[in-house]
C-alpha cells in the first residue's frame, strides 16, 4: 500500500525544519488560547505559566526560522500536510482545559506534547537515510529531551492539587 | 466558492481577531475557532472578501473572534440572511456558524429552504445538544432522556437528525466532524467551501459545562469507514444507520447552485417604494 503524503519519510532538510516549525507554532498557537481562556476566566497564576510556555515555544520557532534561511516554512508545512488528520505532537488538548485548573495540570499538558515532540524526532533519527538530516534530527531529540526535563523540574514546584481541586461553591449550572 | 483570492502563506493567526473568546474553558467552540482559522489560511482567504454570518448562541460569537467581515443576527436567522448576502454579493465567501438551538429550532424552517436553493455557502452548525447560553434546555439533538431540573425524566423526544434532513432537502455537501479534531475540522472545512452549492457541516463540539458527559466524544468519534458518495440515496441510508460519531465527508453532490441575476438590475428603493405607498 503506498504511504499517504502525511506518512511519506522526510526526505530534506527543509521539510524537517518545516515540519519542526510547525511543531512549535502550533504549540505557541494552544499556550496562547489557554492563556486567553484563564484570563478571561481571571485565573492569573494559569495566565503566567502558559504564557511561558507560549514564549519559549516561540522562542524555538523563531530559532527554527533563523536556520531556515530564505525557504518559507509556513508554505512548505501546508504542502507537506503531515497533520491534516491529527494534532502535531505538541499541540495539548484544549478540551482539557478547566477554570479552575492548576499549574499543575498545565505542566502535565505541556509534558505530553514534549513527550510526543521527542519521539517524533526519535522516530526520525532512526528512520532517516540521509546524514544530514539524521544529524539535525538529533539536535532536536537533545532540545525535545532537555525540554521534558524542564517540565519536570517544574513539576517539583508544583505538586498535583487535591482530588477536590475543581469543587466550586458557587458553580456555573445554574438548573440543578 | 466563488471569491476566493489566493495570498502568498496566510497564518491562522492571520484570522484572528483581538478579540477574546468568552467560551467556557475546554468548550469545543475554541477547537471550532481553531478550524475556521486554519482552513481560511489554507484557501488563503482574503478576509475582506469574506464573511462569517451567525445568529444567537455561544457558536454565534464566532464572527466577532475572526478578523473577516462579520454579522451577528438575529436568533435563528443566520441563513436567511447569508442568502441576502451572497445573492446581492456574489463574490464573497459566505461562511454561517450556528448551534444546534439556533440552527435547528428557532432556525429550522431557513436550513430546509437554504438547503433547497443550494446557495454558494457554507453552514456550520456546532451541535452540542443543549442549549448552553441559556443554561442547559434541551435543544432539537438532545437525547430523549436527558434527565435535568429543567426537563424532568428527559423530554421522551426522538432527536431531529441534522444530516438526514440536509439531504433529503437537497444540500449539495453534507460533513460530520468532530472539534477535538481541528486540523481534521479544518481539511473538511476547506472541502466545504471549496464545493459549490449549499455545504452543510455538522461539527460535533461539547459543551463541558451543561454537558460534561460530552467530554467522551473524543473516545467515541471515528473517521468514517467508507468513502464520500455522490448518491444522496446511499449517503443517507449511510447516515441513518450510522452510530451518530462517523467524521468525514459523506456527501458531495453536483448540483448547480442558486444564483439569480443580478446584472442591469440596478433598482432605485424608492421606486420600489412608491408602489407601496398607502
Amino acid at each position: 500500500m503506498s504511504k499517504t503524503p502525511s506518512e511519506r519519510p522526510i526526505t530534506n532538510i527543509a521539510d524537517l525544519l518545516a515540519l519542526a516549525h510547525q511543531i512549535e507554532a502550533d504549540a505557541v498557537q494552544r499556550y496562547t488560547e489557554f492563556a486567553e481562556q484563564m484570563e478571561t476566566h481571571n485565573n492569573q497564576e494559569l495566565v503566567k505559566v502558559f504564557r511561558d510556555l507560549a514564549r519559549a515555544e516561540g522562542i524555538h520557532a523563531a530559532e527554527i526560522r533563523k536556520m531556515a534561511g530564505d525557504v518559507d516554512l509556513v508554505a512548505q508545512a501546508q504542502r507537506l500536510g503531515r497533520w491534516n488528520k491529527g494534532d502535531s505532537p505538541e499541540e495539548a488538548d484544549l478540551g482539557a482545559a478547566h477554570y479552575m485548573m492548576t499549574p499543575w495540570h498545565a505542566l502535565q499538558l505541556a509534558l505530553v506534547g514534549e513527550k510526543q515532540a521527542l519521539a517524533f524526532f526519535t522516530s526520525i533519527v532512526e528512520s532517516a537515510k540521509d546524514a544530514k538530516i539524521k544529524e539535525m534530527a538529533a539536535e532536536f531529540v537533545e532540545e525535545e529531551a532537555e525540554h521534558v526535563n524542564l517540565v519536570y523540574r517544574l513539576l517539583r514546584k508544583y505538586p498535583q492539587p487535591a482530588d477536590e481541586w475543581s469543587e466550586d461553591d458557587d458553580p456555573p449550572i445554574a438548573q440543578d | 466558492m466563488s471569491a476566493i483570492e489566493l495570498r502568498p502563506t496566510c497564518k491562522p493567526a492571520d484570522y484572528k481577531s483581538e478579540v477574546h473568546p468568552i467560551w467556557c474553558p475546554g468548550c469545543g467552540d475554541y477547537h471550532v475557532l481553531m478550524a475556521f482559522t486554519r482552513a481560511f489560511a489554507q484557501l488563503g482567504l482574503a478576509p475582506e472578501n469574506t464573511v462569517v454570518v451567525s445568529g444567537i448562541g455561544c457558536s454565534s460569537r464566532v464572527p466577532a473572534y475572526t478578523t473577516c467581515y462579520g454579522f451577528h443576527g438575529v436568533h435563528g436567522r443566520s441563513l436567511a440572511l447569508a442568502t441576502g448576502l451572497k445573492v446581492a454579493r456574489p463574490d464573497l465567501t459566505v461562511i454561517v456558524a450556528s448551534g444546534d438551538g439556533d440552527g435547528y429550532s428557532i432556525g429550522g424552517n431557513h436550513f430546509l429552504h437554504a438547503c433547497r436553493r443550494n446557495i454558494d455557502m457554507t453552514y456550520v452548525v456546532m451541535d452540542n445538544r443543549v442549549y448552553g447560553m441559556t443554561k442547559g434546555q434541551p435543544s432539537p439533538t438532545t437525547e430523549p432522556d436527558f434527565d435535568t431540573a429543567l426537563s424532568p425524566g428527559g423530554t421522551g423526544l426522538s432527536p431531529f437528525h441534522p444530516l438526514v434532513i440536509a439531504l433529503a432537502s437537497g444540500a449539495n455537501f453534507v460533513a460530520r466532524a468532530f472539534s477535538g479534531a481541528p486540523n481534521e475540522t479544518a481539511s473538511i472545512l476547506v472541502e466545504a467551501i471549496r464545493h459549490p452549492g449549499f455545504s452543510f457541516v455538522e461539527i460535533l463540539s461539547p459543551c463541558v459545562t451543561f454537558r460534561p458527559d460530552e467530554r467522551e466524544w473524543k473516545s467515541l468519534v471515528h473517521s468514517a469507514p467508507v468513502g464520500v458518495t455522490h448518491d444522496p440515496a446511499k449517503a443517507a441510508r449511510r447516515i441513518m444507520t450510522d452510530d451518530g460519531f462517523n467524521i468525514g465527508i459523506l456527501y458531495s453532490g453536483d448540483r448547480r447552485p442558486y444564483q439569480p441575476r443580478m446584472e442591469g438590475q440596478n433598482v432605485d428603493l424608492a421606486d420600489l417604494e412608491k408602489d407601496f405607498e398607502l
